[in-house]
């Protein structure tokens, strides 16, 4: 089976516990402000790479993968559009004893039927998911990411309700989703979740900008600074202060 | 001998031979770092010397002081000091720190060169010595090579030979001087010399006549230790004796050879026996030992040559090579870890970074956890360590071996090389395709073959006609070799290191290659995409247009990967059907140190989209910029390079900005012995390991005087980067640093 992919990084040191070889799915239905692979959005298009033609590359990076206690994670984009291909890729990396990761806003979760079998299936096979909550107020993720955020709440429930582990990321963005309300009512819900193992606070950065240049896209954050390190602490705090982690 | 009191016994004492000493002797630490000592007030007062004298041989355009009268030899000059009441280790070159010697047997121009560059002049009376009467290694070599080997030379297609200057790559076993004294050295040695063979053969008058040489040497080694009030005829008999008597003797080494690489061997754990013993006797404290060490590493630092411009150009960075290999594995499975191993690395902390001592870790998946961690930890802050990859050298060297140069494995006090330099295959690869042409001078080098002169190449056709280019260029290539070392043995003979040798030995003749990735993306180029010829009036291809993409080394993509492998079996076993001079064993190394800036320079377009002019990526490296799967898919493709292919190491140069090698310092550490540890799983052989950001490096070209020791690794040493000059170290800014979000 293929999979639509945008890219393969085979350091990441980022997304997921010790040295992960990281996989950029290509297609996304959100459309953040902040996204540094914007270049990662349209859906369709990448290049098709087969199951074991990622396996055999990915074989070759185990001894550095296994020595650091890291694994695989596909990112993007939004992994979860592609779930046939994410399940046949992961039971392999299952039977080579890799640990699984999906980097994931949840963007496309729905109750469908199809994709509820699914997506259970696949978390056979998953070991962690990051999970990107951009923003608690409804009004202000429409504004943010191009949709509302009903459904990424859900997934959470969700994910918490199949005692799936999970790493809740969240960029902050001066002025657009560090207000200390809102992170305040984001750390409720985080509360409300059972499955959490830890808490990122990403302070947003800069260096995808050129790519919405390359792709002739206007960037909407240009005057929007990266946030102070107090301000990622202060943020790391509200987000955290109804877990024990 | 009392002085070996407290030591366990062992055939060591009988006959030469440190190896059984140390296993018999040295105590494992598996702990980690927070025995470690800060500086004393010596150490620091001294190093605030140094740093005082550092800058201003910067301002005086890099070079402090030159001894221009006297001929450099191991007792040519009575005793110097930073400051005798303070320091623990004496012994400096001529009679002054920073005062560099002159050393005209390599070559008496390149001697006057040296003294003029810096706007000096030599002694008169010297230079007519070195020119009338007494005749030197360059003349010598000059005086026998062909017309065809000059050509070669003038043209780069074998570049960097140490023709015009010392070999170096040959480590004396220095530990000896501490564990027997000299006495007991000579005696072997004179042992050994009434036991030749007595058939007068060409090879016995000349090891007869060398063994002479080293007797005198030795001789010559006690009389310097005694213009300093030494006595060394006899074991040293604490730590601070064996220091210091380890020191004169790599002291001697450095009067009298300024060879291209002047390492130190593998002394740190043998040392760590004497500290322990003094510790456990209660008459040295870990203050004390720290200090020792300090004091010894700031010699090695002071360490320095007088060298020309073309020298400089070739081996950027004024550097000596004085390599320790710290760490490694012994043959029995213990870790040949001690606490001296942590001491050494914490020079870098106490004294701060430095290129010198070139600290070498030999890495094995099986060292202590502690010790791993140590590493990491060092080389994220310093960016002054490199690695090799014990698991794949203590098959081939046994557990007593140590790193020449960059990477260049060899047993200690039992091997030396002849260093050989380089060819430029990427050159050579141009010749193929015009006929043994040069591209640039438009002159026949090589035997006038058939160029190709179809419009686009062909695979097959170029690879045909590159091997039998390459059949050509090894030839030549060892035979010019020969020339060399018959004429540096003559003319140049290192005395001092050879005395602490073994008598009977093992020689390699090391030579290298350039230009290797190069040469795969080339002809990746041509074997998956369409390589267009563009030729000039004189019917020379001189560029290329490259059609579709093809596949790059640096991705761990076998496609191209596996050519690269190809290319280096093939020219290895070409060399290999050469007779070399006296029978030495044929190595090859990959590695360019930073002369992959000037063949760069003299090798024209190439079918890979290269740039005439532009460098080359050093020693094994993908090309700047075409690794685009990031590290580990980059160092990959380098590990596939088979080392016993090219024994005498492949380098490989790794840069990471700190953000992408992990989140916190934690995570750095281990994420960065995980990449240590999973290259030598997949055997690869050498990395120079570097941690910072580009900006640091762009601001230091600004303002040098703000960054004095800023460190960087390039091919198989440690620079201080503004002493770079400006082409090299756009060359380092614009390498591939990995770096990821």
């Amino acid at each position: 089976m293929n999979g639509n992919i945008h890219s393969i990084e085979t350091f990441g040191t980022v997304d997921g516990p010790g040295i992960r070889y990281v996989i950029f799915t290509q297609g996304c239905l959100l459309r953040c402000q902040f996204c540094h692979n914007a270049d990662t959005w349209e859906i369709g298009t990448g290049k098709q790479m087969s199951v074991s033609e990622i396996i055999d590359d990915l074989k070759s990076y185990l001894p550095f993968i296994e020595a650091s206690g890291g694994g695989i994670t596909v990112s993007g984009g939004e992994p979860l559009l592609q779930i046939p291909f994410l399940i046949e890729l992961f039971k392999e990396c299952k039977k080579l004893g890799i640990h699984t990761t999906i980097d994931s806003s949840g963007g496309c979760y729905s109750h469908a039927e199809q994709f509820q079998q699914n997506l259970k299936e696949l978390l056979k096979y998953t070991d962690l998911i990051l999970l990107d909550l951009k923003h608690i107020d409804r009004k202000k993720h429409i504004k943010l990411t191009g949709m509302a955020n009903d459904h990424i709440l859900e997934f959470a429930q969700f994910l918490s309700s199949q005692n799936v582990p999970i790493w809740v990321r969240h960029v902050l963005v001066p002025t657009i989703s560090d207000e200390e309300q809102d992170l305040r009512r984001l750390g409720d819900f985080i509360g409300t979740l059972t499955n959490i193992e830890k808490i990122e606070v990403l302070p947003y950065h800069k260096l995808g900008v050129y790519k919405w240049e390359a792709l002739g896209l206007d960037y909407p954050l240009k005057d929007i600074e990266p946030p102070s390190d107090e301000k990622v602490e202060l943020a790391y705090k509200h987000l955290t202060a109804k877990v024990t982690l | 001998m009392e002085q070996w009191n407290g030591f366990s016994n062992g055939t060591w004492q009988k006959e030469v031979n440190v190896r059984d000493f140390i296993l018999k002797n040295f105590t494992p630490y598996k702990g980690n770092d927070t025995f470690l000592q800060g500086p004393s007030e010596a150490t620091s007062d001294l190093w605030k010397q140094v740093m005082e004298l550092t800058k201003q041989e910067r301002e005086k355009g890099g070079v402090l002081d030159m001894d221009t009268e006297i001929v450099s030899t191991i007792t040519s000059h009575g005793p110097g000091y930073l400051n005798q009441d303070l320091e623990k280790v004496v012994g400096v070159q001529t009679d002054q720190p920073f005062k560099r010697s002159l050393q005209p047997f390599g070559g008496v121009r390149m001697a006057a060169q040296a003294c003029e560059s810096y706007g000096y002049e030599m002694n008169k009376d010297v230079e007519k010595v070195f020119t009338d009467f007494r005749k030197t290694h360059n003349q010598g070599v000059f005086d026998a090579y062909t017309d065809e080997m000059r050509l070669a030379r003038k043209v780069g297609i074998i570049t960097g030979l140490p023709d015009a200057y010392g070999r170096g790559r040959i480590i004396g076993d220095y530990r000896r001087v501490a564990l027997y004294g000299v006495d007991f050295l000579i005696k072997e040695k004179q042992k050994d010399f009434a036991n030749t063979s007595s058939v007068m053969s060409e090879d016995v008058i000349r090891l007869r006549e060398e063994m002479s040489e080293q007797y005198r040497a030795l001789l010559e080694l006690k009389e310097l230790a005694k213009s300093y009030g030494f006595d060394i005829s006899k074991p040293a008999s604490n730590a601070k004796e064996a220091f210091q008597w380890l020191y004169f003797g790599y002291l001697a080494a450095v009067k009298e050879q300024n060879g291209a690489a002047m390492s130190l061997g593998r002394v740190s754990t043998f040392l760590d026996i004497y500290i322990e013993r003094d510790l456990e006797n209660g008459v040295l404290t870990e203050q004390e030992a720290q200090e020792l060490v300090d004091h010894f590493v700031m010699k090695l630092r002071l360490v320095k040559f007088a060298r020309t411009p073309d020298y400089n150009e070739l081996f950027s960075g004024d550097p000596t090579w004085v390599t320790e290999s710290l760490g490694g594995m012994a043959l029995d499975g213990r870790p040949l870890v001690t606490k001296n191993s942590f001491r050494f690395l914490h020079t870098l902390d106490n004294l701060g970074p430095a290129p010198e001592p070139n600290l070498t870790v030999l890495w094995s998946k099986q060292l202590p956890e502690g010790f791993k961690d140590y590493c990491a930890k060092m080389s994220i802050k310093t960016s002054s360590i490199q690695y090799e990859n014990d698991d794949i050298m203590r098959p081939e060297y046994g557990d007593d071996y140590g790193i020449a140069c960059c990477v260049s494995a060899m047993k200690i006090g039992k091997q030396m090389q002849f260093f050989g330099a380089r060819a430029n295959l990427a050159k050579a690869l141009l010749y193929a395709i015009n006929g043994n042409k040069d591209e640039k001078k438009n002159v026949q080098v090589g035997p006038a073959y058939s160029p190709i002169t179809s419009d686009v190449l062909n695979y097959d056709e170029v690879m045909k006609k590159f091997d039998s280019t390459m059949e050509w260029l090894a030839g030549l290539y060892i035979n010019t070799l020969n020339i060399i070392h018959y004429m540096h043995d003559k003319y140049a003979y290192e005395r001092i290191e050879m005395a602490l040798h073994d008598t009977e030995i093992v020689r390699t003749m090391a030579t290298g290659i350039a230009g290797l990735s190069v040469v795969a993306d080339s002809l990746s180029a041509i074997k998956y995409g369409n390589v267009k010829v563009i030729r000039d009036e004189n019917g020379l291809a001189v560029d290329f247009e490259v059609e579709g993409d093809y596949p790059k080394y640096g991705n761990n993509d076998d496609r191209v990967d596996s050519i690269a492998v190809e290319i280096v079996e093939i020219f290895m076993k070409k060399l290999r059907k050469h007779q070399t001079y006296r029978n030495s064993v044929h190595t090859m190394s990959i590695l360019t140190i930073t002369s992959n800036v000037v063949y760069g320079k003299k090798t024209g377009n190439t079918p890979d989209g290269r740039r005439e002019g532009e460098p080359f990526a050093p020693g094994a490296n993908p090309m700047h910029g075409r690794d685009t799967k990031g590290t580990l898919a980059s160092l990959s493709s380098v590990a596939k390079l088979p080392y016993s292919y090219a024994m005498d190491g492949i380098s490989n140069t790794f840069s990471i900005v700190p953000k992408a090698l992990g989140k916190d310092d934690d995570s750095r550490i281990k994420n960065l012995v995980s990449i240590l540890d999973g290259y030598a799983v997949k055997q690869g052989h050498h990395l120079n390991v570097n941690v910072f950001n580009r900006e640091t490096l762009l601001d230091a070209m600004e303002h040098p005087e703000e960054y004095p020791q800023l460190t960087i690794r390039v091919s198989g040493y440690a620079v201080n980067f503004i002493k770079l000059t400006r082409e090299q170290q756009l060359d380092v800014i614009n390498r591939t640093f990995h770096a990821t979000m």
